[in-house]
């Protein structure tokens, strides 16, 4: 595994984010700081979480508390892809749990379970705002809607 | 019937042009007239006030409060900074209104946002989008540019000596962030855990400073508002309930969509628009207002109209206008089992009677809808309901009850069913 440190196009990006915010509330960058270097990662380590704490001069527990609060945060590793299913009610009226059967066809992974190749985590998730397209999902940071068998074979097949 | 010439009037007013996101396209259909006239005649901020107050907008984000009556709160010529904060941590399951104004007309949000902040006395403000809407942050974060580039932010807009800037803050997961104070300890940097009020925002809010929280409908209305006249908008309504609203129609009907309609439009109308019954089914049940307010028989629904007090006088909430369709194959046990997961995941664990009474409702729930419920759950659940409601520093824990209490109430007969004949299960 390749160590986790800040890249300088990270601290870039945080620097940027900080400049929202009043100059001595550098906290506030934290959850962008966290998104940033989970983009780059896929998860959080406990050593990239304390560097994250340091550059913004924030207690590390802080960090971890915010980092284990919010549902997007990734503590080990996972798939290439992320697939996350709302089933929640709309999703559920629309048939969101046909989408999951199907998609334990296709790949063999259940929620919570990544494929043994790497490429891709199946995650349930709770309602995502777009319940006037359910049965939906989104895969890494797009949305689909309107979910078919055929629709999501079709995005199965366009990830690496 | 619907009038056709009363749809998409207010925020959806971009939809139907070449890009309706484009500050070209907003600028055509009279966008930021509003906020040029305000600044080339500096209106006094009671009086715009005054004009939201004659409008009638209430807050669109679910509770319904005066917008105007909010905004008067703010002491907005003591020193010191103050803060505007959209909520557009859209979470509440059945609503996806606030995720097409961020898509296709983010700068009449950010015009609204101008005008609140001159109204309050602001000089920054802040838009919450949850962190899944990546696209939507996306358009508005594009918006803000263009804006900027136009000097309708930032320093001394259009040369009026206002300045303004306007910075969005990503959300990562968290239903509980949609509650205003959650909202402002996110973005501190903190877990989104709902403070004790009193205090208010309005008086300790953001970094502790006098805050104003509105909803991301709420703001996108105040242009609309502004430019063709209090009175105007609160005509579109009803007395009391006053302007357009979206109204999200999602589940067992042919065009699930969000539809802009006058306040006070029959339930029945709304659902026409939405293309009626799936598979021509019969309606069994509406959440009328998105999934923590109490859901009503479908007969009960056909006979009310699309307003505040026409849905609280059968015993339920307009919420977010987020209206969850339900034909005559809904499993209610099945509905209402994962609507209770929801409330128990995404309770933040604050107070005990949510953090513990979510997780017995779930676990209740689904030992009636597996086949194992015994005689005394109903009861259990109505206490257990009870026994949360009123009783957690926020809304959750009665967002977690009402669905529990209405379903029992309306359907109650399903829950016997699945625990007297579990063979059926």
């Amino acid at each position: 595994m390749t160590e986790m440190i800040l890249s300088d196009s990270a601290i870039a990006q945080i620097e940027k984010e900080l400049e929202k915010y009043p100059e001595d509330r550098k906290e506030s960058a934290v959850m962008a700081a966290l998104r940033i270097v989970q983009d780059e990662f896929r998860w959080l380590s406990k050593e990239i979480m304390q560097e994250i704490a340091d550059l913004l001069e924030m207690p590390a527990i802080h960090v971890y508390e915010v980092a284990t609060f919010y549902s997007m945060y990734e503590h080990k590793d996972v798939g290439r892809h992320k697939i996350c299913v709302c089933t929640n009610i709309s999703c559920l009226l629309c048939g969101s749990r046909a989408v999951l059967d199907h998609l334990k066809e296709k790949t063999g992974v259940g929620p919570g379970e990544t494929t043994a190749d790497g490429r891709i985590t199946i995650k349930e998730v709770e309602c995502l705002g777009a319940c006037g397209g359910a049965p939906m999902m989104q895969v890494d940071k797009d949305y689909f809607e309107n979910l078919t068998t055929e629709s999501i074979d079709k995005i199965l097949e366009g990830l690496d | 019937m619907i009038d056709e010439s009363k749809l998409n009037l207010v925020c959806f007013r971009t939809l139907g042009n070449d890009e309706p996101w484009s500050l070209d396209t907003y600028l055509q259909v009279g966008g930021y007239s509003a906020l040029k006239k305000i600044l080339k005649d500096k209106t006094p901020a009671e009086e715009i006030i005054e004009e939201v107050k004659t409008s009638g907008l209430r807050g669109r984000g679910g509770a319904g409060f005066p917008t105007g009556l909010k905004w008067s709160f703010m002491p907005r010529t003591a020193p010191g900074q103050k803060y505007i904060v959209c909520n557009s941590d859209e979470g509440e399951p059945g609503t996806f209104k606030d995720r097409d104004i961020l898509r296709y007309n983010p700068h009449q949000l950010i015009e609204g946002m101008i005008i609140a902040g001159y109204c309050i006395g602001a000089s920054v403000g802040y838009n919450y989008i949850r962190g899944e809407f990546w696209q939507p942050y996306q358009r508005f974060e594009a918006a803000l540019s263009e804006a900027r580039e136009a000097g309708l932010l930032g320093a001394d807009i259009l040369s009026s000596g206002f300045d303004f800037d306007l910075f969005v803050h990503l959300g990562a997961g968290a239903y509980i962030c949609g509650e205003e104070t959650a909202l402002l300890e996110s973005i501190e940097g903190k877990k989104g855990q709902p403070r004790f009020k009193p205090p208010f925002p309005a008086g300790y809010g953001l970094y502790g400073k006098p805050t104003t929280i509105n909803n991301t409908e709420t703001l996108a209305s105040v242009p609309v508002i502004l430019e063709k006249g209090g009175k105007w908008f609160a005509d579109l309504g009803k007395p009391n309930n006053g302007g357009t609203k979206l109204f999200s129609v999602s589940g067992h009907v042919n065009k699930p969509g969000n539809y802009e309609v006058p306040m006070g439009t029959p339930f029945k109308d709304l659902l026409e628009l939405a293309g009626g019954m799936h598979h021509g089914r019969a309606l069994k049940a509406v959440i009328p207002g998105g999934s923590s307010v109490p859901v009503l028989p479908g007969d009960v629904m056909m006979e009310l109209d699309m307003d505040y007090d026409s849905i609280a006088g059968a015993g339920s909430m307009l919420g977010a206008g987020s209206v969850i369709i339900m034909d005559e194959t809904t499993d209610m046990v099945d509905a209402l089992e994962r609507l209770s997961y929801f409330y128990h995941e995404e309770s933040c664990g604050q107070c005990t009677p949510c953090r513990e009474g979510t997780g017995w409702l779930y676990r209740v729930i689904h030992r009636i809808n597996t086949g194992a419920g015994k005689k005394q759950d109903l009861e259990l659940l109505t206490d257990m309901a009870n026994k949360i409601q009123g009783r957690t520093i926020c809304a959750l824990g009665d967002a977690a009850a009402m669905p529990v209490a209405s379903f029992l109430e309306q359907f109650g007969s399903e829950f016997e069913a699945k625990i007297n004949n579990k063979a059926a299960v």
